[in-house]
């Protein structure tokens, strides 16, 4: 479970974070929604514990942010727009390191199952610089569940990927990587993050400014609603 | 130390060697630019000053510690790149292992760069002998060099401009050591015995404490926003 209360982040005199109250409870997806500049990347920080928050509290997996940074750490597995792996290594090499300092048992087996997983296995040996940005997302996603994290966060994993790599990769989403899994991920795309969420929530002037469960939206009432709260048109 | 602490420090020092092998960006750069820092003092001192054993030993350092920056340089970029080093900082461990790891795989890299420089050295510079004694003020040295180093190109790669402020900050630093180990170089290339230059050791051996005390401390607080 993620519990957030009150999270307020600033950058000298500017405050991003302007008090977020947000839940995600167990093997749920929440899908975050907003505009650029928003803070959801700043909020997923935070929650990676790659940032400290100017004040507020946040329990991941039954853990205080503020003092068990390291327990949730364990627990938690991160996929952003950047892929957190080393171009010169190969996917073998790059998963053995990270799996040493998660300490993975079995740690070739684990290696072999989640390559297989992301549809990698024939190339663990080439170097991941020599893959395409769908092949190395995709390996990203495999670096993320290497550890069987409880909590995953996704920020905007799509960035940069072609439609066809990026339903690939949300399709990969869906059957590997969140299923029995707590789940938040921010993204642009409105249908997406309807489709493959259980709740949306949108994050827009620095709080949430709206939270629904799919089931009493459609992508038509979302859209109106998004637009109410951000701004803009719907063209 | 826990094992497992240890373990981790390991697996990024083996990381960054396997990286290393692969590309010898890194090694490659440190020697030739240590070799030309050599050669081109060597040809410059040979025409105008009478005794080059008197600038010998900081010609040395000049080597070994600028041929050191240029990988201390690399070495939090190339993790930057792609925010790898985002995915170091994810790790369930110590942030300080991160640290450890990091200042011990550029100890490794300055270390084999010394160890085919300084006979080259020696060959260029013809110092009257050797003493054995040299070798554990080397590695005191760059110890403490790369101890800081590490700290501050972690600070210098989250700024604009990173690979110039690495020197900028970390030159003014690592003075007191710098001078300590030229003047310990000097007296052993002269002849004296180790224990006749106590406080530079002393100052050398401080300086590792403290600066290494300091960095363990404080690299959460740096790699953190």
């Amino acid at each position: 479970m993620i519990e957030i209360r009150g999270l307020v982040k600033s950058f000298g005199h500017k405050a991003v974070l302007k008090g977020i109250d947000l839940e995600v409870a167990d093997g749920q997806f929440l899908t975050l929604v907003g505009p650029n500049g928003a803070g959801k990347t700043t909020l997923i920080r935070i929650l990676a514990t790659l940032s400290r928050a100017t004040s507020g509290t946040v329990w991941m997996g039954g853990f205080d942010l503020a003092d068990a940074s390291v327990d949730i750490r364990r627990n938690m597995g991160l996929v952003s727009h950047q892929t957190l792996l080393y171009g010169d290594l190969t996917p073998d090499e790059n998963l053995r390191f990270y799996g040493r300092m998660y300490d993975v048992p079995d740690l070739e087996d684990r290696i072999g199952t989640v390559l297989q997983q992301v549809g990698l296995e024939g190339r663990r040996h080439d170097p991941v610089r020599t893959f395409s940005r769908g092949m190395q997302q995709r390996l990203a996603i495999a670096r993320a569940i290497l550890h069987w994290p409880s909590i995953l966060l996704l920020d905007e994993p799509d960035t940069g990927l072609d439609q066809h790599a990026a339903e690939m990769l949300h399709e990969l989403l869906a059957t590997v990587g969140t299923k029995g899994r707590t789940v938040l991920m921010t993204t642009h795309n409105l249908e997406r993050g309807l489709s493959m969420g259980d709740r949306v929530a949108i994050l827009a002037g620095g709080r949430i400014a709206y939270e629904a469960d799919k089931s009493t939206l459609d992508l038509e009432g979302l859209r109106e609603v998004y637009y109410r709260f951000v701004g803009g048109s719907m063209m | 130390m826990r094992i497992g602490f240890l373990r981790k420090i390991l697996a990024i020092v083996h990381k960054d060697i396997i990286a290393e092998l692969r590309t010898k960006e890194m090694f490659s750069s440190m020697f030739v630019f240590a070799l030309l820092v050599i050669v081109i003092f060597n040809f410059a001192f040979e025409l105008r000053v009478a005794n080059i054993k008197q600038v010998a030993p900081g010609v040395l350092w000049v080597a070994f510690t600028f041929a050191g920056m240029l990988g201390l340089n690399r070495s939090f970029i190339l993790e930057k790149d792609k925010g790898c080093l985002e995915g170091l900082l994810l790790a369930p461990v110590d942030r300080s292992a991160i640290y450890f790891g990091k200042m011990l795989g550029n100890l490794i890299f300055m270390s084999v760069v010394e160890a085919i420089v300084l006979p080259i050295f020696w060959v260029l510079f013809n110092p009257p002998l050797f003493s054995p004694a040299l070798i554990p003020v080397i590695v005191l040295g760059t110890l403490g060099f790369a101890g800081v180093g590490t700290l501050f190109s972690a600070i210098a790669v989250h700024t604009r401009a990173r690979e110039v402020m690495l020197p900028i900050l970390l030159f003014p630093i690592v003075v007191p050591l710098m001078i300590a180990a030229v003047k310990i170089t000097g007296g052993l290339l002269d002849g004296q015995p180790l224990s006749e230059m106590r406080n530079w050791l002393n100052l050398l051996v401080g300086f590792d404490v403290i600066f290494l005390t300091v960095s363990y401390m404080t690299f959460d607080y740096v790699v953190e926003e």
